[in-house]
């Protein structure tokens, strides 16, 4: 499944999306640490299976929390794309 | 005043069976907006459930449904083995094991009552409407949900009721006799339909014609949202709407799908769902010990 977290508001959608079928054959869940905000931690969804997902307290600020990853310019890949080995992280703006 | 909204409360159990030969009882419980329903199964089969609305507090709400559906069946809450909350008041039953998402559950349940074909399940709830996009085993892999509005839910239906004087369970099939199709009303908020409506009833529209409209207007917004995921066959509705023909008719026609019909009451599938996850679980629990 898709997991989409965040929200929308005038200036656009802020969405991190985790598609969980991907996550849970992950052993090393790299993304957790390598996010320098804490956005990210591994839950039990609703089939039992561990998996990643976006903090609660993270969900309505996404855009601020992701910003220091996200410069106007130059911007480097992100962290947490980087360190997601399945690619089951993907971000909507 | 008689109170047109208020939708029967149901009971059932199974009769003819001894939950005492089952080797695995679990239970569901969806505490909606609108309605509460405790549902219980034995060995993956349903053996008894009950629908009742949703007081204002919500853990007295699930054990009234589940004393219910426990009630002429010698079962007590301590023979059931494993408990799932869900609903928008599932963190508030106090005797649940653990709490699912309504989306998960009303996929599983709806997997359960029609059949491992269907792939899209339209959920139509007292609160919000959900499209639910599934796999074979009834596991979700895609959803949407409707805005924050009354507008193409349950509890719409039930304003619409009282303002027609009209019973709730007979919405849909008076909706259904006009000769043509009325243009619809306001679909983007119920405050504004019901004030649309109250002018067309001044200006003499039958109360048939003003629910046709209304009805017409909550499909297409629910149309809406399942353009938004899309429509793979098999289709299926849960929630409570699902028994207004009115709207599954005209959504039937405006989305060129026939839904599946199902001899299950359409409002107990969150609850099963539950159930049927209560098992999983329940056999995991002993499987480990």
């Amino acid at each position: 499944m898709k997991a989409h977290y965040g929200y929308k508001d005038g200036a656009g959608d802020f969405f991190v999306t985790i598609d969980t079928d991907r996550c849970l054959v992950c052993e090393d869940r790299r993304c957790v640490p390598a996010c320098p905000s804490g956005v990210f931690e591994i839950i039990v969804d609703d089939y039992d299976d561990e998996v990643a997902a976006v903090v609660e307290d993270h969900r309505k600020t996404l855009k601020y929390s992701c910003a220091p990853c996200k410069p106007d310019r130059d911007r480097p890949p992100l962290p947490c794309i980087a360190a997601c080995a399945p690619g089951a992280i993907s971000h909507s703006w | 005043m008689p109170e047109y909204w208020r939708w029967t409360e149901q009971r059932w159990h199974d009769q003819d069976r001894d939950w005492h030969d089952g080797e695995l009882v679990t239970a569901g419980v969806d505490v909606g907006s609108v309605s509460s329903q405790a549902v219980i199964v034995v060995d993956g089969e349903l053996y008894a459930f009950a629908s009742r609305r949703t007081g204002s507090d919500s853990p007295e709400s699930a054990k009234r449904a589940m004393d219910w559906a426990l009630e002429g069946t010698g079962m007590t809450l301590d023979d059931i083995g494993f408990v799932v909350g869900t609903g928008y008041g599932r963190v508030n039953v106090p005797f649940s094991n653990k709490a699912v998402t309504e989306i998960a559950c009303h996929a599983r349940g709806a997997n359960f009552m029609y059949g491992p074909s269907v792939r899209t399940v339209l959920d139509m709830g007292g609160q919000d409407c959900k499209v639910i996009r599934c796999d074979e085993r009834g596991k979700v892999t895609a959803f949407a949900m409707n805005d924050k509005c009354a507008a193409g839910t349950g509890r719409g239906m039930e304003v619409f009721a009282d303002l027609l004087a009209v019973s709730i369970e007979e919405v849909g099939e008076l909706s259904l006799q006009v000769e043509e199709e009325p243009p619809p009303v306001s679909c983007t908020c119920v405050v504004f339909a019901k004030s649309e409506a109250t002018g067309l009833l001044r200006e003499g529209w039958p109360k048939s014609k003003v629910l046709a409209s209304y009805c017409s207007a909550m499909s297409h917004r629910v149309s809406t949202l399942l353009e938004q995921v899309g429509v793979e066959e098999d289709f299926a509705i849960t929630g409570g709407i699902a028994k207004n023909v009115g709207v599954v008719k005209r959504l039937e026609n405006e989305i060129g799908v026939k839904a599946l019909k199902t001899t299950y009451d359409t409002q107990i599938a969150g609850g099963l769902g539950a159930a049927l996850f209560a098992q999983n679980l329940l056999r995991k629990q002993r499987g480990a010990s």
